[in-house]
């Protein structure tokens, strides 16, 4: 640490030059930056290579993968319950880090965290080599109940067979939910002291109400999170940065971001723990101290290089089971860029260019999940960079601004990979996903499961013809989706439930505004394969093999049937209608908190774990293979090239899929033009009319299959080989050997 | 009442197919007509050789498909491009459905070996934005073995072209042992430099994805055991290229 100011600055000095008046008078970080930003329209020629001191520090924390990647992890301190507070500070290179703070006292070296489960906690212990503490079994397992424990006391048999058989997957009951995005630029902007004195005042407005249940939650809610503020400010203290007070300069406004993360990393192992949307916040602190000539350019990118390098090392300990789930360590630090303010003006700003420039000047990398809010009125030096980056290091994902503004208006972020929500006012339960390829075939067989034979649902008639017949299949359906729906929401409200109970995000939502709104968002996984199956029952005919207990097993198809993927309405208009009706059962079941029932069409990599658990389907997938990713077509299916791939996409509904639509897309360096310096244009182009035509999300992979093939033969060669896989980038030698032949087996869109 | 005589017209197509950057500009609607004089040895596409492989269908047909796309071709910054097989082979289907996509605001682009240039209408180059011809070789005898066919109607082709004002992008194959020749490559690109609507050459290095096609038609392949160029070949004949003032990529 050599520059962050320490002593209390004049407090006419902290704000100085900035403009606006409401947010002086309120928390409101939105008020701010509309009042101070400065928009940047020009091209990405002003950036700047990295310094040998970004350098030396990235490359001494790097040296560590290696090793990381073959032992699993790093290290991890198996005794100290994780909280805000309970490590000493740790450095990766004391003297040449600008911007400081490790989750525990060195770099790399994972925390637990059992208030979310004590067995969750053994088991990636043992996965590693590792035991828990005596301590840390004690206290969680005599004195205090976790998270998981809760959950289960409460489940119902159902939700239970449900789980097992994998219909319902995924569940946040044996991890941290995550998925809440604290408003981490309020610690710089306002300081905590401000922030807790704001929530004080949040909370004595809850005096005069009658004390219910829900007001007694929210008071101890309120007072825990002004508990976390305290706690914030005193782990910060060990850094030497007095966060109580508000940033004075960039640095200080980069690094005082940083510790509210830090402290939501240091206590939550959430599934995604994303960062929210900073990069033209601090641009506001960056422009005024270039101004001032306090910094130049070089200085600028080296802060967000050095932020960057702390969002790369962020680590949770999980268990193999996730690890399955959601493959190659990810983190989900989402940083959303760009987009375009209610007034017209794009809010891209040169530190949005400068974020995107770590992937040059650290090499590509899949965290933080950098998210380009798309819009085809965005300037063109902006989306040509963009373009390029992504050519370069398909290390992007792209997502409507058009779709979100108007609903979650102009200071959006992404949670985790397609959710937005709007920043300090809007959270979200994550729900995972129920599996409507497996319920199609519970459909067929009565509730009973393909693979094992169990009754599941409550009895149905099965069906019983030798070949389906469409219109049974869909009544059959229907009555299947029904139970679905409720018995999905009810589990949820479980989890939540309990998740609130033991283990509430404090400091994240302490960085929220009081009342937050909820979503409850749920999600669906196998849209491909359920639409193509019912295609394969309407447009051909589909024969239906059973075993000897009547169960059906196999399916047989004469004929040809459309596929989803070929912007052919006779089987897009399916996955519609799909979309459309699992929404409307879901919203007929009423939710903890009263949240607002959203969903997905992303699976994240559970399409692999869905697959694996998924009998023959009607159309022609045999068992166990993955479904395609998201909302995709199926691998392979889609023939036409990108554009009609990406034009049966934008079909689906995003008012009745608010918690996002994702698409992943492999296209061939030469997919994009026979001229390299055509590319970057030409993938503009297919961004705009994709968005212009109602798509909402897009990964851009730019990659040839042999790259994979030698990565899968020789992963030494490839160590930063990065590719998006649904929502998310990993490293692609970190998937296990099945995600890995999943990923290959996609379609890549190349030249005809 | 020109879409119901246009409607009448039939053609045999094999497939059509979205692609960016490698048919003309930007994203394209990429329709493969069925049928093609010649029979170039390096030949990707062997299942369009002949017009009755391709499936019937009519204009009307076709611009019902192309139109799914309008808006995303127009916003990516594409259109629409004809190729083959050989268009020209079906002048009057490529003519109506050129035309209806030019009226319907999308950019067009007709992909043709010039052999059948002179059943190009000038009604039908008016409705066509962009030329992408294929010169094969300059080199007349190696033209004729390579393609069996002759060379002069492309060539003609071309000036008529020029002297249209219609632009042009050459695309040349490049093969080792057969269109690798500096001599000819150097009357090539000295023709086409005295070609005003020439605008670029687009050098396509010989590859053999096609091969699998071959088997499965079971026809022999005969360039199976061809080297594909390597980088120094493209870069000097790209050189050639440009020594002349062509821009070549």
């Amino acid at each position: 640490m050599t520059a962050t100011v320490t002593t209390g600055p004049r407090a006419a000095d902290v704000w100085r030059q900035f403009a606006g008046v409401g947010w002086r008078e309120r928390i409101d970080v939105r008020d701010f930056i509309q009042a101070n930003y400065t928009r940047y329209d020009g091209d990405a020629s002003f950036l700047t290579g990295p310094t040998d001191r970004t350098r030396a520090v990235w490359e001494k924390v790097s040296s560590l993968f290696p090793e990381e990647r073959r032992r699993g992890i790093h290290d991890v301190d198996a005794t100290t319950p994780s909280t805000i507070t309970s490590h000493a500070p740790g450095w990766i290179d004391r003297d040449r880090e600008l911007i400081v703070g490790l989750q525990t006292d060195a770099p790399l070296k994972r925390a637990i965290m059992p208030n979310g489960g004590l067995r969750m906690v053994e088991n990636s212990l043992k996965a590693y080599g590792y035991e828990a503490g005596p301590f840390v079994t004690e206290v969680f397992g005599t004195y205090r109940k976790t998270h998981n424990d809760g959950v289960f006391d409460a489940y119902t048999p159902t939700m239970r067979a449900a789980r097992k058989a994998g219909i319902i997957t995924g569940l946040p009951d044996a991890y941290g939910r995550g998925r809440i995005i604290g408003d981490y630029r309020r610690v710089a902007l306002y300081g905590t002291d401000r922030l807790s004195e704001a929530k004080r005042a949040e909370r004595a407005q809850l005096d005069a109400r009658p004390s219910t249940a829900c007001v007694i939650r929210d008071r101890e809610e309120l007072a825990e999170q002004i508990r976390a503020l305290s706690e914030l400010t005193r782990m910060a203290a060990t850094y030497g940065c007095d966060v109580s007070r508000p940033a004075v300069t960039a640095h200080e406004a980069v690094q005082w971001l940083y510790l509210g993360y830090l402290a939501a990393v240091k206590e939550q192992n959430g599934a995604a723990m994303s960062l929210g949307r900073t990069s033209t916040f601090l641009d506001v602190y960056l422009q005024r101290d270039l101004e001032e000539g306090v910094l130049d350019e070089t200085r600028a990118q080296e802060l967000i290089d050095d932020f960057v390098i702390k969002l790369r090392i962020v680590r949770f300990l999980r268990t193999p089971e996730y690890d399955a789930l959601f493959s190659g360590d990810p983190t989900w630090v989402t940083e959303s860029i760009g987009g375009i303010g209610v007034d017209g003006r794009p809010l891209v700003t040169r530190t949005s260019f400068r974020f995107l420039q770590t992937l040059y000047n650290l090499g590509p990398a899949p965290e933080p999940n950098l998210t380009v809010l798309w819009s085809p009125g965005l300037s063109a030096g902006f989306k040509e960079f963009c373009a390029q980056v992504s050519i370069d290091t398909s290390a992007v994902q792209y997502e409507s601004d058009e779709l979100m503004r108007p609903r979650t208006g102009d200071d959006t972020a992404i949670a985790c990979c397609v959710s937005a929500m709007a920043v300090g006012k809007q959270m979200q339960f994550f729900g995972a996903r129920v599996n409507l390829a497996k319920a199609l075939l519970y459909a067929v067989n009565g509730g009973r499961d393909e693979m094992t034979g169990e009754q599941i649902t409550p009895e149905m008639p099965p069906l019983t013809g030798e070949y389906l017949d469409y219109d049974e299949l869909s009544a059959a359906y229907d009555r299947v989706l029904d139970w679905l729906a409720q018995t999905y929401v009810d589990a949820l409200n479980v989890i939540h439930y309990m998740h609130d109970k033991y283990a509430y995000e404090r400091i994240e939502m302490a960085l929220h505004d009081y009342p937050v709104h909820r979503f409850m968002a749920c999600g669906i996984a196998g849209l491909s394969v359920a639409v193509d199956s019912l295609s394969a029952v309407k447009h051909a005919r589909v024969k239906v093999f059973r075993d000897a207990t009547g169960l059906a097993v196999d399916y047989g198809t004469e004929g040809e049937f459309p596929a989803y993927g070929n912007n052919d309405d006779r089987a897009d208009r399916l996955a519609v209608d799909l979309v459309e009706t699992f929404m409307t059962k879901v919203r007929r079941h009423p939710t903890y908190r009263e949240a607002e029932h959203t969903q997905s069409v992303l699976t994240i990599t559970s399409n692999v774990v869905y697959g694996k658990h998924t009998g023959n389907t009607p159309d022609g997938r045999r068992a166990g293979q993955p479904f395609a990713p998201g909302a995709n077509p199926m691998n392979g299916r889609d023939r036409h090239g990108v554009a009609a791939s990406a034009l049966s996409v934008a079909k689906l509904p995003y008012e009745q899929a608010r918690d996002g639509i994702s698409l992943t897309t492999t296209i061939t360096p030469e997919g994009l033009g026979h001229v390299p310096g055509e590319r970057a244009g030409n993938l503009c182009g297919i961004l705009d009319a994709y968005m212009s035509a109602g798509g909402f999300h897009m990964n851009v992979n730019v990659l040839d299959r042999a790259v994979l093939e030698d990565a899968m033969e020789h992963p030494e060669r490839h160590p930063e080989l990065t590719i998006r896989v649904s929502g998310y980038a990993v490293n692609f030698v970190r998937l296990t050997h099945e995600q890995q032949l999943d990923v290959i087996s996609r379609t890549f869109h190349g030249s005809p | 009442m020109k879409g119901v005589v246009h409607g009448t017209i039939t053609g045999r197509i094999h497939s059509w197919d979205l692609s960016t950057g490698v048919d003309g500009p930007g994203t394209r609607f990429v329709l493969f007509v069925s049928g093609c004089p010649l029979r170039c040895l390096y030949c990707a596409n062997p299942d369009t050789w002949h017009m009755r492989d391709g499936w019937a269908t009519t204009v009307d047909e076709t611009i019902e498909e192309i139109d799914k796309y309008r808006a995303f071709l127009t916003t990516a910054g594409g259109g629409v491009t004809l190729t083959g097989g050989e268009p020209l082979l079906q002048p009057a289907f490529t003519g109506a459905v050129l035309r209806r996509c030019k009226e319907a605001g999308l950019h067009t682009a007709l992909d043709t070996s010039g052999f059948l240039g002179a059943r190009a209408t000038d009604e039908l180059l008016a409705t066509t934005d962009l030329l992408l011809l294929d010169i094969k070789s300059f080199d007349a005898t190696t033209y004729r073995k390579l393609t069996g066919g002759g060379l002069a109607p492309t060539l003609d082709f071309a000036t008529r072209l020029d002297r249209l004002g219609k632009r042009m992008w050459i695309r040349y194959v490049l093969v080792p042992g057969w269109t690798d020749g500096p001599v000819a490559v150097d009357g090539l690109a000295e023709f086409l430099a005295g070609l005003s609507s020439v605008e670029r050459i687009d050098i396509l290095p010989f590859h053999k994805l096609g091969a699998a096609k071959y088997d499965a038609l079971g026809v022999p392949f005969p360039l199976r055991d061809t080297p594909v160029p390597d980088v120094a070949l493209v870069d000097r004949v790209r050189r050639q290229f440009r020594e002349h003032g062509l821009v070549a990529h």
